[in-house]
């Protein structure tokens, strides 16, 4: 028999404000334990939530980049049950009236071979709803300590409809929501830190079935890939449930990635009643029109709109948009490069961006902002290379230079005396006669129309003029010789 | 051995009176203290209103306003007056223990918002008050650490919550002191022990500090000897707090001088369902005296209708009690407070140190808020609760459409004796009268109004208009200036 998986994804997402979510103490990861509290953030006696107005703004717009529907009032619920890391035995969170409602994330499946764009999808998303992230426990031989420094964190949780078929979309699920929300400057998103979290609720059907099978939640997903694997291992651990004649439980399992394997948790029997009621504490916000004016005006445009207009204005092949699109600071410093290159110099452009100042950035392993090379450096190195002055290996060499030492492509060349000889056009016109004629299979071919076998007669006059020769007028000189002879 | 103290003495005088002997320089903030002090260690042994005291910190303090006097640096009215507090509202390095065994060795490390302005007031500010364990209950007899005693007759109960508030003050104790009423626990009191207390508006004052019971109820108010000390007390602690979302902004007007610059005649209305079964005769007379008064003023007195007062109390043991089952779930034994030296794991640390650290009539009202919010019991208790809530508000939003005022009893009966009322239910309905202000977030006050036979104060309950306590404070001047009834003081 056939299955089908249906998956639903429930992500949490930390807000990077600069303070809590209901108090002024500083938000943030890796500071001493217990270090970003206050009376609010340990619930003592009398203290009271005030709302963190940039956390909202930050839900107003992830909701505005994923098409939701914005709640015209933000209403603060109680969700109670007893654990340590919740200081006030309850959590603060939206339960009937969450702030966004409906909205997709799309998602790019891999295509056929690494050149070949994907399948694009909408997948559909239930809800988004602000509230408090808890504390950590860490549990030591006798004891377990808590440490409330991520308590209070603004936390958006994003539920996914279960209409996620695969580990494969699910990956992609999570690349997108991820970019959308680091292009948003809604939060960072790096799982290590906790800033993104995944629960994945799982169940298969035999193909055509309707109705939904038992689900089985999945959690302690904490990268992207682990997300992946696990979902795969369990969809493939379901499957052998059930073929082998056994019935799937529901239940909560934990994926270990290093292992490849998942253990039971809890089974669900036990539902929790939270009592949520409105928080006396906490007025409800309006959120007006003008509002979410001012906060769709601060939305950028997101990777997958970017990677059309990429390929349509520039006709940048898609291995080179899909790069350049992931991140945004790249994206906006090719764009920058390309407007004073020109944009019919936009594929070199992206080129010496995704391959040679990549590598240096690798190399070095700094930040793009941290670079010295600017889109200025870009624009002057690839208008010299397309002029003939700057052949290619003297390119990479001035470009490595300018990595180091920050100085214009032209300055570097003028230094290094790196500029290209000027052309005697007769030595040349005289390599490219030799090479056509010691190739004829090459010169029969293109002939024949195969336009590639041009560069069967361009490697020979490479090496005649020791590599000095401008391709650019080694192509020019061929063509004319080859139409005429 | 008893001591007739006399209304002259320093620690009798009102707020107003004693600024204008400060201010004259004819005592210093250090004597009146001083006589606080020699009079609190006097009576404090039969009257038990404190939980704690720090006389040092208090001499201290008022040193320091001697200090600002002597420099011509005066900060106002309370200025060096002591202040007692309510241990539910928290000073800085003092203990906060909402009389309960759960916060019994807990010290605030911060103040409260009213503590803060206290402060900036200049005010002493003056020992722990006593109270019924979490603010719940009408007697004090909650608290887990002692029952204060009604300062009238010292086998009686002084009134609850904030039992330890008014019967301070009406013991000459302190000069005036903050509670917080919830369902009464301003007013009740101050009814029992003969003194003035106000719940101001839900939203005046900022309850940042003040330990939650039911935060869509707590309000923190004054008790004082006089309607202007109220005026002058509640001047100092009013306004919006950025650290309170229910803080309401509202133009705050000089309270004080709006007892003279309101001069009426009012419309003041007589809700037939305050006047019912369960009214003592005595109280019933009393409450009628002040409103034949009101008339002699050229007060229209007009019977207005507050048809869903039936359904007060019990929607108010559903929404406080939701309230503070969720309210009082941050007291585990985990960050601070009781916990349990028996506990084996989590779960039992969490139960055996509640078990341990709450009174009986907490937990009861934990289970039961607990219980309303239950899925599948929600809608039917919580939910429809609320709306009748609302329709309790518009009864008396309903009502001031034709009076300014409206004036009932401020309890069915004077002070009860200790134990009488063992049953919960009995205990509830004391505050009968009183819930229906906090359910619809008005204003009231209490203001003493008579002595029964047996001696024991009466008290009446002004309610007012929304954030109008001007009006409501100068309704109370018109009586409490033109009675002696807050003069007399109890023979200890």
């Amino acid at each position: 028999m056939k299955y089908e998986a249906v998956i639903g994804l429930e992500v949490h997402v930390q807000i990077k404000t600069k303070s809590k979510m209901f108090t002024r103490v500083a938000a943030g990861y890796g500071h001493p334990a217990n270090t970003l509290t206050d009376p609010v953030v340990l619930a003592l006696p009398g203290v009271l939530p005030v709302m963190n107005k940039a956390a909202l703004d930050a839900i107003i717009k992830a909701g505005l980049l994923l098409g939701c529907e914005i709640a015209p009032v933000c209403k603060w619920d109680r969700k109670n049950y007893f654990y340590p890391d919740s200081p006030k035995n309850y959590q603060i969170s939206q339960y009937d009236q969450p702030l966004c409602l409906n909205g997709a994330v799309e998602i790019e499946l891999p295509g056929a071979a690494r050149n070949i764009q994907g399948e694009h999808k909408k997948i559909a998303l239930t809800r988004i709803h602000l509230e408090e992230d808890v504390g950590k426990l860490n549990h030591e031989a006798f004891d377990s300590l808590v440490d409330y420094n991520r308590a209070g964190t603004p936390l958006m949780e994003i539920v996914s409809e279960p209409v996620i078929k695969s580990a494969e979309e699910a990956y992609a699920y999570l690349t997108s929501l991820r970019a959308t929300m680091i292009y948003g400057g809604i939060s960072d998103c790096d799982m290590e830190k906790g800033q993104l979290r995944c629960d994945a609720n799982i169940s298969i059907r035999p193909v055509g079935e309707t109705k939904l099978g038992t689900k089985v939640e999945l959690k302690n997903l904490n990268s992207i890939s682990f997300v992946r694997d696990g979902i795969a291992h369990e969809i493939k651990r379901q499957i052998a449930v059930v073929e082998s004649g056994g019935t799937i439980v529901q239940e909560t399992r934990d994926y270990d990635g290093m292992t490849g394997t998942s253990q039971s948790l809890r089974s669900k029997e036990m539902a929790h009643d939270y009592r949520y009621f409105p928080d006396p504490d906490l007025m409800p916000v309006k959120v007006d029109a003008a509002w979410k004016a001012r906060i769709q005006a601060e939305c950028p445009e997101l990777p997958f709109a970017k990677q059309t207009r990429f390929q349509a204005d520039y006709t940048l092949p898609y291995t080179l948009a899909s790069v350049l699109v992931w991140d945004k600071a790249l994206a906006d410093f090719f764009e920058e490069a390309v407007k004073l290159a020109g944009a019919a110099r936009a594929q070199a452009v992206g080129n010496w961006i995704v391959n040679d100042l990549q590598r240096e950035l690798g190399a070095a392993k700094i930040d793009l902002a941290d670079s010295k090379v600017r889109p200025a450096h870009i624009a002057e190195l690839v208008k010299l290379v397309d002029a003939g002055t700057l052949l290619s290996n003297a390119a990479k060499e001035v470009f490595i230079d300018m990595s180091a030492t920050g100085e214009m492509p032209a300055i570097v060349m003028a230094k290094k005396g790196l500029a290209a000889a000027p052309t005697d056009t007769a030595e040349l016109e005289g390599w490219c006669r030799d090479a056509i004629a010691a190739n004829a299979k090459s010169v029969a071919e293109f002939k024949a129309g195969k336009e590639s076998a041009i560069n069967g007669l361009k490697g020979p006059i490479m090496k005649a003029s020791k590599g000095k020769a401008n391709p650019k007028l080694v192509d020019e000189t061929l063509r004319r010789l080859l139409a005429v002879s | 051995m008893s001591h007739a103290a006399m209304p002259n003495e320093l620690f009798n005088k009102s707020i107003a009176e004693l600024a204008g002997l400060l201010a004259a320089k004819t005592i210093t903030s250090v004597e009146l203290m001083q006589a606080v002090i020699a009079r609190t260690q006097a009576v404090e042994e039969r009257v038990k209103a404190f939980n704690s005291y720090d006389t040092d910190d208090a001499l201290a303090q008022a040193a320091a306003s001697d200090a600002r006097r002597a420099a011509g640096q005066s900060l106002g009215a309370l200025d060096g007056i002591p202040i007692g507090i309510k241990d539910v509202i928290a000073v800085t390095g003092q203990p906060l223990t909402a009389s309960s065994k759960m916060l019994a060795n807990f010290v605030s490390p911060y103040d409260a918002t009213v503590t803060q302005k206290l402060k900036k007031a200049g005010a002493v500010i003056w020992g722990r008050l006593n109270l019924d364990e979490f603010a719940m209950g009408s007697s004090t007899e909650n608290s887990a650490f002692q029952t204060t005693r009604n300062p009238y007759d010292l086998d009686c109960v002084p009134g609850g919550s904030s039992g330890g508030s008014a019967a301070a003050l009406a013991a000459g104790e302190a000069i005036a002191t903050l509670g917080s009423d919830t369902g009464g626990s301003i007013r009740q009191p101050a009814a029992l022990c003969g003194v003035v207390g106000l719940k101001p508006t839900y939203g005046l004052v900022s309850r940042f500090g003040l330990i939650a019971f039911a935060s869509s109820l707590d309000q923190i108010g004054p008790f004082t000897r006089t309607v202007e000390d109220a005026a002058i007390l509640l001047q100092s602690i009013v306004g919006h707090d950025e650290r309170d979302s229910t803080s309401f902004k509202t133009e705050i007007p000089d309270y004080r001088a709006a007892l003279k610059e309101k001069k009426g005649p009012w419309r003041i209305g007589i809700p037939k369902e305050y006047f019912g079964e369960g009214l003592d005769p005595e109280v019933a007379v009393a409450v009628q005296k002040a409103i034949d008064y009101y008339k002699s003023l050229g007060c229209e007195i007009k019977p207005v209708s507050l048809p869903h007062t039936e359904y007060g109390v019990g929607v108010y043991y559903i929404i406080a009690t939701a309230e503070c089952s969720s309210n009082l779930s941050r007291y585990d034994g985990i960050r601070y407070g009781h916990r349990s030296a028996e506990a084996s794991d989590i779960v039992d640390l969490y139960f055996k140190s509640r078990a341990e650290g709450f009174g009986p009539e907490v937990k009861r009202r934990i289970i039961l808020g607990t219980y309303v919010l239950s899925s599948g019991y929600y809608d039917a208790y919580y939910l429809r609760a609320q709306k009748v809530r609302t329709l309790i508000r518009q009864d008396f939003l309903n009502a001031y459409k034709e009076v300014d005022a409206i004036i009932t009893p401020t309890t069915p009966t004077p002070a009860f004796k200790r134990g009488a009322k063992a049953d919960p239910l009995a205990m509830y309905l004391c505050d009968v009268y009183t819930i229906g202000v906090n359910l619809a977030g008005l204003p009231g006050i209490s203001v003493p109004c008579g002595f029964s036979s047996g001696g024991l104060p009466i008290g009446m309950q002004l309610i007012g208009q929304p954030f109008k306590e001007a009006d409501l404070l100068a309704i109370a001047h018109a009586y409490d200036s033109t009675h002696d009834w807050t003069k007399r003081t109890p023979n200890l």
